[in-house]
């Protein structure tokens, strides 16, 4: 055996054999840092790779292996995730895990007041820092920390050592506006000196000593110990709660069941801005595939005529809005219809002396999100008519032309007749993808102007995902569950959408045949 | 279409034109006025159509030069847009190489190998295109912030972490790719097999140079596709130097940080390179639009 034969023999068996190591390293580490659901993921990815790759009946699989694995990891199980999510109360308040929300309970630490202060000193110590503290009282007692980076606001435990004992010659201390600079970092660190004593920053000037704030009772409640109250978990919440209801922060995530969407359902807070945003879904991913496609198809016609000159340079131009990546069309058009700046604007002020608030009224913004959708849809349905058009036999119009009929007559009798029913499955995923179409609203108005009869933040130009958006990362309280609950809702709706289109595909292709 | 002309006609043609033509200009109008503000002094400046006076601050500002303010200051550009470029550029390429990895091999299997689950795999990927990331984007975060917890190069605000999430998006690539497969005989690959070859060399040395042309455009779509990429870049990025373009360009057009002028020059910096690749592409697109779909 030569080397090739050799090389090949053995670079597949030694590749799987060093991505096999590296991963279970990886769901070691994955494991060590309390990420089980992660770790188990990708123990089963693992253990499916090991046998697509070794098995002698897999063959298939093993070209399917990579994509479908990447598939189901990255876009449905964030699918299956996101219904999960639904059901729990996961928010910015219950981030954590119950151990862990538990963990960071004990974690905490708070000062007495009148202990004894240590004065801080912020040295420079070549691209590191080093810090120093002195005991108020008794100046001797003097310590010093190894070179700390300060840069990430990590808790980190700096050892403190005896400055007497291990000497580090530095330059003068730094001032208040490097202290300053760095206080981030510098509240986080977790100070211990020598003695076992815990120093937590004070002030800018000073460390003291900390203590920790919750103590364990054997029922697993946590006692405050500066003020004595009595906190038990309170799993139907997922806070740590006093009898009263005080609860500690942060909470942690327990599962709520069908709590949220009986939220969206029948409270009238949450149920009223969901049906109006619903509605205005409905609505704009309806109008725009009506506009769109009504202007598609007379282009479609219309450039169809064999009378006319220059097709190809209108179909080129009027294709451009497809072309043109959308967050920069819509950003264009975001600047264009800018009430007081906007180019917009300033021809309608020319021409009728008007100056339309396109951002603030609701019924205008709700106009300008057609017309700008209509502009970036149309060329798609011109270039899928004109593709339908191109397949109606000519004899069926030279039979009309001989009849005497009109081009209207042609239009209606022949023309629409003919490509309606392989254009509606194109038009119902038209209707899908506008139905989800969260660039255009979130880059173009935001969902703004918000309702101003309503409590929680929701826009009168919001469809159905932006309003997730906004509910699970820019509404202060971050409530991903909820977030979750109404995209579940979502695919519900995209799903019975999905279930048409099929079915009105099978009944156009049937025709064909 | 020998059908006598009369009088009406003519006048439809000229109806047709002036229809055409007012329609061009509404599309193009748009693009006109960004080029002219992009060369028009200051920010806020308005003006006709063909500036008065030429401008290159806002050109100088898009390639991170710095330019002179109205005062006589020296002014640093505080948004980097070439590195969003960079960034942009450099996650779509590798992505676009992952995605050409993943799907011509999957594309493979489908096109010509005979397994038990075929056509559920088939349709299972045409379903999962009716469901898109920005119904989990939730789900999305969650994953790679707990994932980050353990790595932090696979966390948010991690590039990494956005080539993960964009690697699963292969399901339109493969059929697309299928479908080209299925327009190859299958005779050379037989052929090649006779003569001893492996499945694998017949892929490989085979039916891949033979499908060259789909594979460019499989990678320019993805590429594209990463480019004008939103929802999940939003989530995944927060630092200014981490943007992509898609992400960035929306701080220039921010309703209290206004910068017109700017954003023009930007918008064309990062908006024609991608036309024009998409306008080349757009051939076979269009037929894959009608002729995609479901095919049976």
């Amino acid at each position: 055996m030569n080397l090739n034969q050799l090389s090949r023999r053995y670079t597949g068996p030694a590749v799987l054999t060093v991505v096999m190591l590296a991963m279970l390293y990886l769901v070691m580490l994955l494991y060590v840092a309390h990420e089980l659901l992660l770790a188990g993921t990708l123990l089963v990815i693992a253990a499916l790779a090991l046998w697509t790759y070794t098995s002698a009946k897999t063959l298939a699989l093993r070209y399917l292996f990579p994509g479908i694995a990447a598939a189901a990891v990255f876009v449905v199980f964030p699918m299956v995730y996101t219904v999960a999510i639904g059901f729990t109360n996961y928010s910015s308040q219950n981030l954590l895990d119950f151990e862990r929300a538990r963990q960071y309970l004990l974690d905490e630490t708070y000062q007495e007041e009148g202990a004894k202060a240590f004065t801080l000193a912020l040295f420079k110590d070549a691209h590191q820092f080093r810090i120093q503290l002195t005991d108020a009282e008794k100046e001797t007692d003097q310590f010093m920390s190894p070179a700390l980076a300060l840069a990430k606001t990590a808790h980190i435990t700096v050892e403190m050592v005896d400055a007497a004992k291990d000497k580090v010659v530095l330059d003068e201390p730094l001032g208040i506006k490097d202290v300053l600079a760095h206080q981030d970092a510098l509240r986080a660190l977790d100070v211990k000196l020598p003695s076992g004593e815990k120093l937590r920053m004070a002030s800018l000037r000073e460390f003291a000593p900390v203590k920790n704030l919750y103590a364990t009772n054997p029922d697993g409640s946590l006692t405050n110990s500066k003020t004595g109250a009595v906190f038990k978990a309170n799993m139907a919440t997922g806070f740590y709660e006093t009898d009263s209801g005080v609860q500690a922060q942060p909470g942690f995530k327990v599962n709520v069941g069908l709590a949220h969407y009986k939220r969206i359902f029948t409270d009238a807070k949450f149920s009223e801005p969901f049906l109006r945003i619903f509605g205005w879904t409905v609505g704009f991913a309806g109008l725009t595939v009506v506009f769109a496609a009504a202007l598609g198809m007379l282009l479609a016609v219309v450039l169809n005529w064999d009378s006319l000159r220059f097709k190809k340079v209108y179909q080129f131009m009027l294709f451009l809005p497809y072309a043109v990546p959308g967050f920069i069309s819509i950003l264009i058009f975001k600047g264009l219809f800018n009430q007081n700046l906007g180019e917009i604007n300033m021809i309608l002020g020319g021409l009728f002396g008007i100056k339309p608030a396109w951002f603030s009224d609701p019924f205008l913004a709700k106009v300008m999100i057609l017309l700008v959708n209509t502009w970036l849809g149309f060329p798609y349905m011109m270039v899928v008519c004109m593709g339908l058009i191109k397949s109606i036999p000519a004899d069926l119009y030279e039979a009309s032309a001989v009849a005497g009929a009109g081009p209207l007559t042609n239009f209606f009798e022949i023309t629409l007749p003919l490509i309606l029913k392989p254009l509606t499955p194109l038009l119902i995923s038209a209707f899908a993808f506008n139905f989800n179409n969260f660039v255009l609203i979130t880059l173009l108005t935001g969902g703004r102007p918000d309702f101003l009869d309503i409590a929680v933040p929701a826009g009168t130009t919001d469809i159905l995902v932006s309003y997730t958006f906004r509910i699970a990362f820019q509404d202060s309280g971050q409530q991903f569950a909820l977030a979750s609950a109404i995209s579940t809702v979502i695919f519900f709706i995209v799903a019975a959408i999905t279930l048409l289109q099929m079915r009105f595909t099978r009944i156009a292709q049937e025709d064909k045949r | 279409m020998a059908i006598v002309l009369d009088k009406s006609q003519r006048w439809r043609v000229l109806a047709a034109h002036a229809f055409l033509i007012v329609l061009c200009l509404i599309v193009v109008f748009p693009f006109l006025v960004i080029l002219s503000v992009s060369f028009r002094p200051g920010n806020f400046a308005t003006g006709s159509l063909i500036p008065d006076t030429i401008s290159f601050d806002h050109w100088r500002y898009a390639f991170g030069l710095p330019y002179q303010a109205a005062d006589g200051r020296l002014v640093e550009p505080e948004l980097p847009v070439l590195r969003w470029l960079w960034n942009s550029v450099k996650v779509a390429t590798l992505s676009g190489l992952i995605t050409l990895l993943f799907s011509t091999t999957g594309a493979y299997a489908l096109a010509r190998m005979k397994f038990v689950g075929r056509k559920h795999v088939l349709t299972g990927l045409m379903l999962m295109q009716m469901f898109p990331a920005v119904l989990a984007l939730v789900a999305i975060y969650a994953i790679f912030d707990r994932l980050g917890s353990a790595f932090p190069a696979f966390g948010i605000d991690s590039h990494w972490a956005l080539l993960l999430a964009y690697s699963g998006g292969i399901a339109m690539h493969i059929w697309t790719i299928k479908g080209y497969y299925d327009t190859i005989p299958y005779e050379v690959e037989e052929a090649a097999k006779v003569d001893g070859a492996t499945p694998w060399q017949s892929f490989r040395l085979v039916l891949l140079p033979m499908a060259l042309p789909i594979l460019v455009v499989v990678f320019l779509l993805s590429f594209i596709g990463v480019l004008i990429e939103y929802p999940v870049a939003s989530i995944l990025l927060n630092t200014d130097q981490n943007l992509t373009l898609a992400v960035g360009t929306k701080k220039f057009v921010a309703e209290h940080n206004f910068k017109w002028g700017d954003f023009a020059a930007v918008a064309i910096l990062s908006g024609l390179p991608i036309t024009v690749v998409f306008m080349l592409a757009q051939k076979w697109m269009i037929a894959g639009l009608t002729a995609g779909g479901i095919k049976g």
